[in-house]
């Protein structure tokens, strides 16, 4: 079994990639690294040689990830000749400091540097080494212009060894070694336009961010370990099965812990209220943005929940928020979609809406649908995020899609294939988003979950119609660009991985037919039956009538007709003069969603401003300002009483010197000493900390 | 008793700090007659780490020893050997070396290079090497104040410098309050049982009954003088001031070394006289925790001035230390010392660079003083980077294991409430690590002209290495760090 035996290489082989463009990367640039520049894309076409140590770079990088796909493929190839579909490497031992003497049933404690590769890390790895590898491939086109090449391909192969990490993480620990690694990588990639100010202030909100949620994720780790007294993912199911755990209705451990984790994976994966970060991280490079925040990293909260499966279904109320929080945050971020200009900033709402609805399936208990559709979003948001990068560079830089338009001509093979991803996505049938949506809405409708199926069915309508709106402004219509600019299509290394996408994006959802396709899906493979070795499948319960089915798939679909025949309407034949939005919503209403419910503002007003700022700066001015004020009075005070005491000489001298002052030459230097917090303020506080500790003491 | 007043097994136990004295006057003859030039006062450092040389290969016997027989005393059972003291006195040894590496060339910056320097180092880690393995009330005072006296120099040694007089002025003052409260507390603790040894004053203690008020007396003056000495709040004011004036590399060395030193005498304190009392100063200790990460965390996020910063982060991470002794279980304890190990590492790594940004003429220990450090320095910029996430508390770095084991010994406890707002603030301490992160990158338009300069020999550079791969090692192969702080806290507990 060498490849099942090798998967701990899976990660290990970008980790190499990264190690030598940080450590040696600078040498292979022509001239040392300026940094690139100011401009999102001012070095395009500009049209400069490529220098040779570039050439080491575009074959190792890329070749790295190759590498690691390839491994991928032959392991899952062995893993299917695996018993249960599970097998784990362990490398050494990491944690195992707890066993001694101090009992409570943690005596077996470890956690190890261990890999497992199962059905679930199976489908996490082929997406993460798969879609990274074509964005790798794409990245040598797109940055080839740019500054700190070396930079940015040090910091993707890092990134992908880490997101490997995460997923292939035998126990929480691990994985959490790879969750704050991609945090990491992904504010490294973010700020990459470093002279930008806002490309650094991205990078810190959406590390701040990110951090809220990793703090409960330690709490519910912590919480895992107290309860069921291991850490490791094959060793969860058995002890829940020994520590005799029920379903739990209403609250106890176990919702409070798989609580923490969803609040950290409300972090990672962008779910409202911590949803504030990802539109930003748009600042960073295209490539980064599809593969960072679209296909990869924000996923990996729905690969948390999903893979705490067994535990979540035993906290039904936890299932419900997630499910709530996931549509909630589906049908958000979709009406802030509807008004945005910024064709990357339309794709980052639509992002952080999809994985609303992957949250939506895992909390109505259709884990493996959230995997799927996890999987099939992978291809067409990557297929989409790449080919508006492919706009974005065609049309030297610019981002807002009122300065595009009527591009379809001129860019025929992006034209192409971002028409397939949006159909994707907007849910035609025979397109893998199609499969996954509509299992997600079918799974939702018969958990009786209807009000929350209503959302879903809005959120997709509305998905098909800002889909078609971007298409239509970027494509159709009149031609709005600067007339400077040369608009050309992107090199072949860039449309080859949009090809490969948009192939993916056909055909990806075949793997996840309805059941009601009858003959048609029992000839596919299905994902359900492989991913249920390593998620809970609920079971059919009781069965709904085929026609219902059938009935809802044909509503939700001509729904999504309806949507983009009403955005081919308004944005393909108007002269795009004003602003059809505008009309369609209502002022007051578009007025909301342009300025995204005004929840960044709100944030900034109540935690950054008075959470942080005004209590940290009290804070940090309690030894100057407010012990002056407060002592005053009782300075006086202590003082005289001092004098009675032991130590009163010294503090009668202190005391004199101060108000004598300044003359005295003895103590003449420091001026600075009474403006920077006086001595003996300090010993009264000193003393009042005495005092509070005594009366704890004395009263206790 | 009577027959020989100081044996061989005595020499023996008193062996480093017999060391440390003996090189330290030895710097301070060959400074005065040997060393003329003044270019060629680096040299000092090389006897002082020679004396660390020394004292480490004394440490290997003293390992030796107890590995192979069992803890040992000697002076009359007034100084113990164990696990607990030989792993303290290594986490000085560390310590003092790192601080003589990037003394040299700071103290050549600053114009004050002079011999007693060196020869304070090595005193006050004398002074710390007795307050380890002291198992005296008046051994273990003397110690403290060996170790305060020398750092109340250390700190002023910039004479032309206002602050840092101004900070060893405060520092001396408030430290000897807080040594007179100890000093009270202890004069209680021998009213109480009749005897200085550790060992008999806890029986007493024992003996005595729940409300008894002496004890309680004794309680409240040596707690509130080890918590000055940690800098916990509200006893921390004196650090800001004294991080900031005194010269970096001591900084540095107060930081780390002071501080392990002082929970060394704490534990031993709170764990052997005072342990059967744990019920009365256990809640006591544990809200103290609380306000100094509340007060450390969040007055760090303001402060410009990196020392400062620093200072506040330290007084933080005394909470989180404080915390392991609250949960007073094995895991809490074995957290601390991992802690404490981890945090030599990662708080010289930044201090050492810290130290490299000074330049004759020049302070540079503002935030904005490591602006596009990056474009510089890109390969200190990255240990930079695993330093400050080493102090966030970020996996696979050496700082998340002391946060770890001590998360995980106060929710076995069952304080549900510490530990959540202990992870709270984990994540506020990222902001301002961050922010030193994020300046190293930070270039603004047309600010080329003064991008940050680092100034290296080669032991700042040896010692950057060798912190930032120790920060990753005990991250990534941790177990052996892990046993090794096991060992010295089982040693505690008997």
């Amino acid at each position: 079994m060498f490849f099942l035996d090798s998967i701990w290489l899976i990660p290990m082989f970008p980790l190499l990639g990264a190690a030598v463009m940080l450590l040696f990367g600078r040498r292979l640039e022509p001239q040392h690294d300026q940094g690139p520049p100011a401009d999102d894309h001012g070095g395009h076409g500009g049209g400069h040689g490529r220098p040779a140590g570039r050439t080491l770079v575009n074959i190792l990088c890329p070749g790295m990830v190759l590498l690691s796909f390839l491994f991928a493929l032959g392991a899952i190839f062995q893993l299917q000749s695996v018993e249960g579909h599970s097998y784990e490497v362990v490398k050494w031992t990491w944690l195992a400091g707890l066993d001694s003497a101090t009992g409570m049933g943690l005596n077996a404690f470890t956690a190890d540097w261990g890999f497992l590769l199962d059905a679930l890390s199976a489908v996490m790895i082929l997406v993460v080494t798969g879609i990274g590898f074509l964005i790798h491939v794409y990245s040598v086109g797109y940055m080839a212009h740019d500054g700190g090449y070396y930079r940015f391909f040090g910091f993707l192969n890092l990134f992908l060894f880490f997101m490997l990490v995460l997923v292939l993480a035998n126990n929480y620990v691990l994985l959490f070694v790879g969750w704050e690694g991609v945090g990491f990588c992904s504010w490294g990639l973010i700020g990459f336009y470093f002279r930008k100010q806002s490309a650094q202030r991205a990078a810190t909100k959406a590390f701040l961010v990110n951090r809220i949620g990793d703090a409960a994720f330690v709490l519910g780790m912590l919480l895992t370990f107290t309860t069921l007294g291991t850490l490791t993912f094959t060793e969860i199911g058995p002890a829940l099965e020994a520590g005799g755990f029920q379903i739990e209705n209403p609250w106890g451990p176990l919702s409070l812990l798989t609580l923490f984790f969803f609040i950290g994976a409300c972090g990672k994966s962008a779910q409202i209220p911590l949803h504030v970060w990802l539109p930003d991280a748009m600042e960073g490079p295209t490539p980064v943005s599809a593969l960072i925040h679209a296909a990869t990293m924000v996923t990996a909260g729905v690969y948390l929940v999903a893979r705490s499966s067994e535990i979540y279904v035993l906290a039904p109320n936890t299932m419900l928020i997630v499910a709530v929080i996931g549509a909630l945050t589906a049908i958000f971020a979709a009406t802030i979609g509807l008004v945005q200009y910024d064709i990357k900033k339309v794709l980052a709402y639509s992002t952080v809406s999809q994985l609303g609805y992957m949250f939506l399936a895992c909390g109505v208990g259709a884990f493996w649908v959230g995997i799927f559709h996890l999987y099939t979003h992978a291809f067409f948001k990557a297929l989409l995020f790449l080919g508006s990068g492919s706009v974005i560079h065609a049309v030297g830089g610019e981002q807002d899609m009122r300065k595009m338009g009527a591009l379809k001509d001129k860019i025929p093979l992006t034209y192409k294939t971002m028409l397939i991803g949006a159909v994707a996505i907007a849910g035609v049938p025979g397109l893998a988003g199609f499969f996954s949506k509509d299992e997600i809405l079918w799974k939702t409708f018969s958990a009786h979950q209807y009000e929350l199926y209503a959302l879903g069915l809005i959120t997709a309508m509305m998905t098909a119609f800002y889909m078609f709106r971007l298409i239509f402004m970027t494509f159709h219509g009149d031609n709005r660009v600067d007339p400077r600019t040369h608009v050309h299509e992107s090199p072949r290394s860039m449309t080859v991985p949009l090809a490969i996408l948009a192939a993916g994006s056909i055909l990806a959802g075949y793997v996840g037919t309805p059941i009601v396709f009858g003959p048609v899906h029992d000839m596919l493979p299905s994902l359900e039956h492989w991913l249920s070795s390593a998620v809970v499948v609920a079971d059919a319960g009781e069965h709904h009538a085929a026609i219902l089915e059938w009935g809802l798939m044909l509503l939700s679909v001509s729904l999504a007709l309806l949507a983009i025949w009403f955005a081919m309407k308004t944005f393909k034949t108007d002269r795009y003069a004003g602003e059809p939005m505008h009309g369609i919503l209502g002022k007051r209403c578009h007025q909301l969603f342009l300025r995204k419910y005004s929840v960044d503002e709100i944030y900034d007003r109540f935690v950054v401003k008075i959470g942080a700022q005004e209590t940290g700066s009290q804070l940090g001015q309690i030894d100057r300002k407010v012990i002056d004020g407060a002592v005053n009075g009782v300075g006086k005070l202590t003082r005289r009483t001092s004098s009675l005491t032991i130590f009163g000489d010294k503090w009668i001298v202190d005391g004199l010197v101060n108000t004598i002052g300044y003359g005295v030459k003895f103590f003449s230097y420091p001026i600075r000493m009474f403006q920077t917090g006086m001595v003996q303020n300090y010993v009264l506080l000193f003393v009042i900390g005495l005092g509070v500790v005594a009366g704890y003491f004395l009263f206790e | 008793m009577d027959a020989i007043l100081f044996s061989a097994a005595d020499f023996h136990v008193l062996k480093p700090v017999i060391l440390l004295c003996l090189f330290g006057c030895g710097i301070l003859i060959t400074d005065a007659f040997l060393i003329r030039n003044r270019a060629d006062r680096w040299k000092n450092a090389i006897p002082a780490l020679a004396a660390q040389v020394a004292v480490a290969a004394s440490l290997v016997q003293h390992l030796g020893d107890v590995r192979s027989g069992g803890a040992f005393s000697g002076l009359n059972g007034s100084m113990q050997v164990d696990g607990f003291a030989v792993f303290f006195n290594w986490l000085f040894v560390l310590a003092a070396s790192l601080a003589i590496v990037i003394s040299a060339r700071y103290m050549g910056a600053e114009g004050e290079h002079r011999g007693e320097f060196y020869a304070l180092l090595l005193f006050a880690q004398a002074g710390m090497s007795v307050m380890a393995a002291g198992y005296d009330l008046v051994v273990l005072f003397i110690g403290l104040e060996t170790m305060a006296l020398s750092f109340y120099v250390l700190v002023g040694f910039l004479r032309d410098t206002r602050r840092s007089n101004e900070a060893a002025l405060k520092y001396l003052i408030l430290g000897a309050f807080s040594s007179g409260l100890l000093a009270y507390g202890f004069s209680i603790l021998y009213g109480i049982s009749g005897s200085t040894n550790l060992g008999e004053i806890a029986k007493a203690v024992a003996a005595r009954s729940e409300g008894d008020l002496a004890l309680f007396l004794a309680l409240i003056t040596c707690s509130v003088g080890l918590l000055f000495k940690i800098a916990a709040a509200p006893f921390h004011m004196w650090a800001p001031d004294v991080y900031e004036g005194a010269p970096t590399p001591v900084t540095a060395y107060v930081s780390v070394a002071s501080k392990a030193a002082s929970f060394a005498l704490m534990l031993r304190i709170f764990l052997t006289a005072f342990e059967s009392a744990a019920e009365a100063w256990m809640p006591l200790l544990g809200a103290i925790a609380l306000v100094t990460m509340t007060i450390g965390n969040f007055a760090a996020v303001t402060q410009t001035n990196v020392k400062r910063m620093l200072a506040y982060s330290s007084i933080a991470h005394a909470g989180y230390i404080l915390l392991g002794l609250v949960a007073g279980n094995e895991t809490g304890l074995r957290g601390v010392a991992v802690y404490l190990l981890a945090y030599v590492f990662m708080n010289y790594g930044a201090f050492a660079l810290v130290a490299a940004l000074r330049r004759e003429g020049e302070a540079a220990e503002d935030i904005d003083d490591f602006n596009g450090l990056y474009h510089r320095a890109p390969g200190y910029t990255i240990l930079l980077a695993i330093f400050m996430l080493s102090l966030t508390g970020i996996p696979p770095l050496a700082g998340f294991y002391g946060k770890y084991f001590i998360f995980l010994a106060i929710l076995r406890e069952g304080y549900y409430l510490v530990a959540v707002f202990a992870a709270i603030y984990v994540a506020v301490s990222a902001f301002y690590y961050f922010r030193l992160i994020r300046a190293c990158w930070l270039l603004e338009e047309g600010e080329q002209q003064k991008p940050a300069q680092l100034d290296m020999n080669f032991g700042t550079r040896a010692a950057l290495v060798a912190c930032a791969l120790l920060t990753l090692l005990i991250g990534i192969y941790p177990q052996p760090f892990i046993d090794l702080a096991g060992e010295s806290v089982l040693a505690a507990l008997r």
